[in-house]
């Protein structure tokens, strides 16, 4: 039988990530994919025809330059698009509308508020700061703490020349803004209802905290501390969707010589005197190789594919107790033409990019509420895009399509399983909410898909429904991620590797995680090391 | 005041024929000037209006460009023996780029012919060229050389988008059209005037220039505008220009280039040769301009030769000198054009580089600025033999889907 030195599972795109650069050392790799498509949850699918969704992940702002730039995507026919002009809705009527340019949007901040205004610039300027640091840790292996070999000591020290330079005062900054939550993070620079509303919406997205929850600042930074093109903050989209991502990791994973198998869904990794040393396929196949990757999260991933008795102690209760609670549904929404907000002037800039359904911070937190006891929310916050207003190749010429991320949705209800009848009845609340701001709205749609937690779990396998593979709060992070002491990407069975978002630095598109992993299996079988280590934006 | 007459009338730029639909678009203010005309450097953004080049599609205003009408029996004899390549080949309805050289083979400017009938030629180029094309013609007989520089209308209109969009207006056929050809259209039926549509630009990237007589103007830029209002049509500038040139690797006067008429130190002006342009320079043609010395130049070798680099870091290198070790002690050339390629996500530049240096190891030193503070640094540069940019589109007859 043949003996692959690598099997990748899970084609999302960390795993794809991964397998590209073992594939680029040398190594004779394998990913095998339960679904007939790769991407996971960086997809492109056309469920209507002639609109290509984006099912999952939506807009892109934390791919990493450097492994876009290394792996060539470009080539293999990733073009990534900034998309201008979100606008805020808040319980008043006049939207907040944020202008490309700084003049006009400092115009437009003095408008609502001109305390906030002012103040907007403070807040952006220590944003920046703390972003610069976190960004610098994003394609750096965690450095195990209670360590003492070189490595470690190395990149501790590393982790303590950053925080010396942000200075002393922001070292207590630091510290607080990784355990406060964003209203009160917020209630620093503003007054105004709508503009902290909108601000702190990056807070909860993907997360099961509400914006006055402890945490939920930092949140907040993790997704403002991506960029465009050194746009810090801005986000993109991938031209022909999310799925372009992946089918560019593929194509860098097959240009070096690595394969992909789809329909193959894992049944169980193969443990052997404590190694690992392949895996078995749903369909009895068995798979064998030196290394097995797991691109699944870490609570599947030990306590689905794992038999129990093959982990030392006390790993599969930390798998089992990994906080991953699902908190977000999703709409995809084909429409037979653009859709006009109330109070948003109708030009090409500002009506065409994303709109805040935010409320204030009060509506989200009983938003939020409404999650706690096991419902949706019925007055939820929505975070929507229309990609096809900016790419003209996911909609008919003249139609469009609108992904409107929601919370809160449990992945569990109170009053029972998740059916069909309650995931439409979810879908009509998000609807009923856009018409509400935008009369008219539900007759442009010509097909809606609705996802809540259960849907994205059964399909791509994310554990409730978690888009972040877990959550980013500091129990969970750098060197706790996924538990403490398996930072490294090493799990405790020998040979076996994570990559996925449940790793260090988080969730997101970024491709970090399945970079990072590549490093430590590559310095593991002592091969060179190929994988960039700085996007290098802050030297 | 009784006088109403305009006291800085004289100061003024002349504004193009499609200025009062760009000056309505330009919300930024953000104009400069191209041969006395008020140019857009921007509309409203222009990484925004980039990417309309390389996702949707955009409209740059090529008004400004210089554009003559050359006429009669001797006109091919007489460009023939003006460029450097051999346009006797080139069939009626096909564009050519060339190049054109003072005595000494210096590089005057670059531009394109279009065969238009048997004798009839136009030739385009960024910088007024009267004079010479009329010194050219010395002892041609029968040649017409005519300035149509203010009677013609052009917009050039690039992108991924751009043939869906001239289907949508109704240019039937413009798919057929490959790279350099020629199409004619009637415009607004029975106007009895024409629409000359030409597949070239200045992006590398799939497009078409549009050429019409400065009545229509307006018409063209409304009907486009409605045709387009669905791809994401947009006004580009100067600004977004020179970043899609810069990604096909295309030269740019006064930054890769000095106009050899306009130079004043005899070495600070370039050959054919050191712009890597040395395709354009045909020997085996009848006698051209700038023949003797440029035979010289190529045996001899170039002083310099244009180059494409790939710098590693993000760290624009913008003026900076190349030298051939880390420490920069030897000087091997200079930066020309320099960016960070939002499509390609990467540092990339032109440069002209002595030759003998181009197999060893690259450096640039870079100089950039944070927050009112100098820094500097030294990148390690990577050669690069093919253009940043070069989709399939932009070559593929009939062009693909969006």
């Amino acid at each position: 039988m043949k003996q692959y030195d690598a099997i990748i599972i899970g084609a999302g795109h960390n795993g794809l990530t991964n397998a590209a650069y073992l594939a680029k050392a040398g190594l004779d790799v394998i990913v095998v994919e339960k679904n007939d498509y790769i991407g996971g949850a960086a997809v492109s699918r056309e469920l209507h025809e002639g609109w290509i969704y984006s099912n999952c992940s939506y807009v892109c702002s934390m791919m990493r330059q450097a492994l876009h730039r290394d792996l060539n995507l470009t080539r293999h026919g990733l073009v990534l698009v900034p998309y201008l002009g979100t606008v805020g809705f808040g319980d008043g009527d006049r939207p907040l509308i944020s202008y490309h340019n700084a003049d006009a949007s400092y115009l437009e901040l003095r408008r609502h508020s001109p305390h906030d205004a002012d103040s907007m610039f403070r807040f952006q300027a220590d944003l920046a700061r703390y972003a610069q640091l976190i960004r610098k840790t994003l394609l750096r292996t965690p450095p195990d703490p209670t360590s003492f070999r070189p490595r470690d000591i190395q990149e501790m020290l590393f982790l303590a020349k950053q925080f010396w330079m942000l200075g002393e005062r922001e070292i207590y900054e630091y510290m607080r803004f990784f355990t406060m939550s964003a209203a009160e993070f917020l209630d620093d620079y503003f007054e105004n209802d709508l503009i902290k509303a909108a601000m702190a919406s990056p807070a909860v997205i993907g997360t099961a905290l509400g914006v006055y929850s402890p945490g939920s600042a930092y949140i907040l930074l993790h997704h403002v501390m991506g960029d465009v093109d050194g746009n810090i903050g801005a986000w993109g989209l991938a031209r022909g969707g999310m799925g372009a991502i992946s089918t560019a990791l593929a194509g860098a994973l097959q240009e070096h010589g690595g394969e992909i198998r789809t329909n193959a869904g894992v049944e169980r990794i193969l443990v052997k005197g404590g190694k690992a040393i392949g895996v078995a396929l749903e369909d009895g196949e068995e798979i064998s190789a030196r290394i097995v990757v797991s691109n699944l999260d870490a609570k599947r991933t030990f306590t689905q594919i794992i038999d129990k008795d093959d982990l030392p102690p006390g790993i599969y209760d930390k798998a089992k107790n990994f906080k991953i609670r699902g908190s977000s549904g999703k709409l995809n929404i084909a429409l037979s033409g653009l859709p006009k907000f109330t109070g948003v002037p109708d030009n090409r800039y500002i009506n065409r990019g994303g709109q805040l359904f935010a409320g204030s911070l009060e509506t989200m937190e009983r938003a939020y509420d409404c999650w706690k006891r096991g419902r949706w929310s019925d007055d939820p916050f929505i975070e929507s895009v229309i990609p096809s207003a900016w790419d003209p190749t996911v909609a008919p010429p003249g139609k469009h399509w609108m992904a409107a991320f929601v919370q809160y949705c449990p992945s569990k209800l109170a009053d029972g399983p998740w059916t069909p009848e309650k995931r439409d009845q979810f879908g009509q609340t998000v609807i009923d909410k856009i018409e509400r701001y935008s009369p008219g709205f539900k007759d442009l749609i010509v097909h809606m898909e609705v996802r809540t937690p259960h849907e994205i779990e059964a399909e791509i396998g994310l554990t409730e429904g978690n888009i972040f593979q877990g959550e980013l709060t500091l129990d969970q992070l750098l060197f706790n991620r996924p538990f403490p002491g398996y930072a490294q990407y090493r799990m405790p069975i020998k040979n076996m590797y994570m990559c996925g978002s449940s790793t260090h630095p988080g969730g997101g598109v970024s491709s970090a995680c399945g970079a990072n992993a590549a490093r430590e299996i590559l310095l593991d079988l002592k091969l060179p090391n190929t994988v960039p280590e700085d996007d290098c934006y802050d030297e | 005041m009784t006088n109403t007459e305009d006291r800085w009338a004289g100061e003024r730029l002349m504004e193009s024929h499609f200025h009062p639909r760009q000056a309505a678009l330009n919300l930024r203010d953000a104009w400069s000037s191209w041969n006395g005309y008020k140019f857009a450097n921007y509309y409203y953004d222009a990484e925004y209006e980039y990417f309309c080049i390389r996702n949707s599609c955009g409209t740059y205003d090529i008004c400004p460009m210089q554009k003559y009408e050359i006429t009669g029996p001797d006109a091919e004899a007489m460009l023939n023996r003006m460029v450097t390549r051999n346009i006797a080949n080139l069939k009626e309805n096909r564009v050519t780029y060339v190049c054109w050289c003072t005595d000494e083979g210096r590089m005057i400017d670059d531009g394109t012919i279009f065969k238009l009938g048997p004798e009839k030629f136009m030739l385009t180029c960024g910088s007024p060229c009267l004079a010479w094309l009329r010194k050219s013609a010395f002892g041609f007989g029968d040649v017409t050389i005519t300035d149509m520089s203010d009677e013609t209308a052009a917009l050039s209109f690039q992108g991924p988008a751009s043939c869906e969009v001239l289907k949508k207006l109704g240019l039937e056929g413009i798919e057929t059209a490959k790279p350099f050809d020629i199409m004619h259209f009637p415009f607004q039926g029975g106007s009895g005037k024409e629409l000359m549509v030409s597949r070239t630009g200045f992006t590398g990237d799939l497009g078409y220039e549009l050429w019409i007589a400065p009545e229509l103007a307006l018409d063209l830029w409304d009907a486009l505008y409605d045709a387009g209002d669905d791809y994401g049509i947009h006004p580009y500038g100067e600004v977004a220009t020179n970043m899609a040139r810069l990604e096909a690797g295309f030269i740019m006067p006064d930054m890769e280039f000095s106009e050899a008429l306009k130079t004043i130190h005899f070495q600070h002006d370039q050959t054919p040769f050191e712009l890597n342009l040395g395709w354009l320079v045909d020997f085996k043609k009848p006698h051209f301009n700038g023949r003797r010395a440029l035979l010289q130049d190529r045996d001899k070798g170039p002083a310099y030769k244009l180059t494409k680099l790939d710098i590693e870091g993000n760290k624009v290198a913008e003026g900076a000198y190349l030298y051939s070790n880390r420490r920069c002690t030897q000087e091997i050339g200079y930066i020309t054009s320099a960016m960070w390629s939002p499509v390609v996500k990467a540092n990339i530049a032109l440069a002209m580089i002595k030759p003998e240096y181009l197999e060893g190891d690259i450096w640039a030193e870079i100089y950039y600025q944070k927050e009112l503070r100098q820094y500097s640094k030294v990148a390690k540069c990577t050669v690069k033999n093919k253009p940043f940019w070069r989709p399939a589109r932009a070559r593929a007859t009939p062009p693909p889907g969006l």
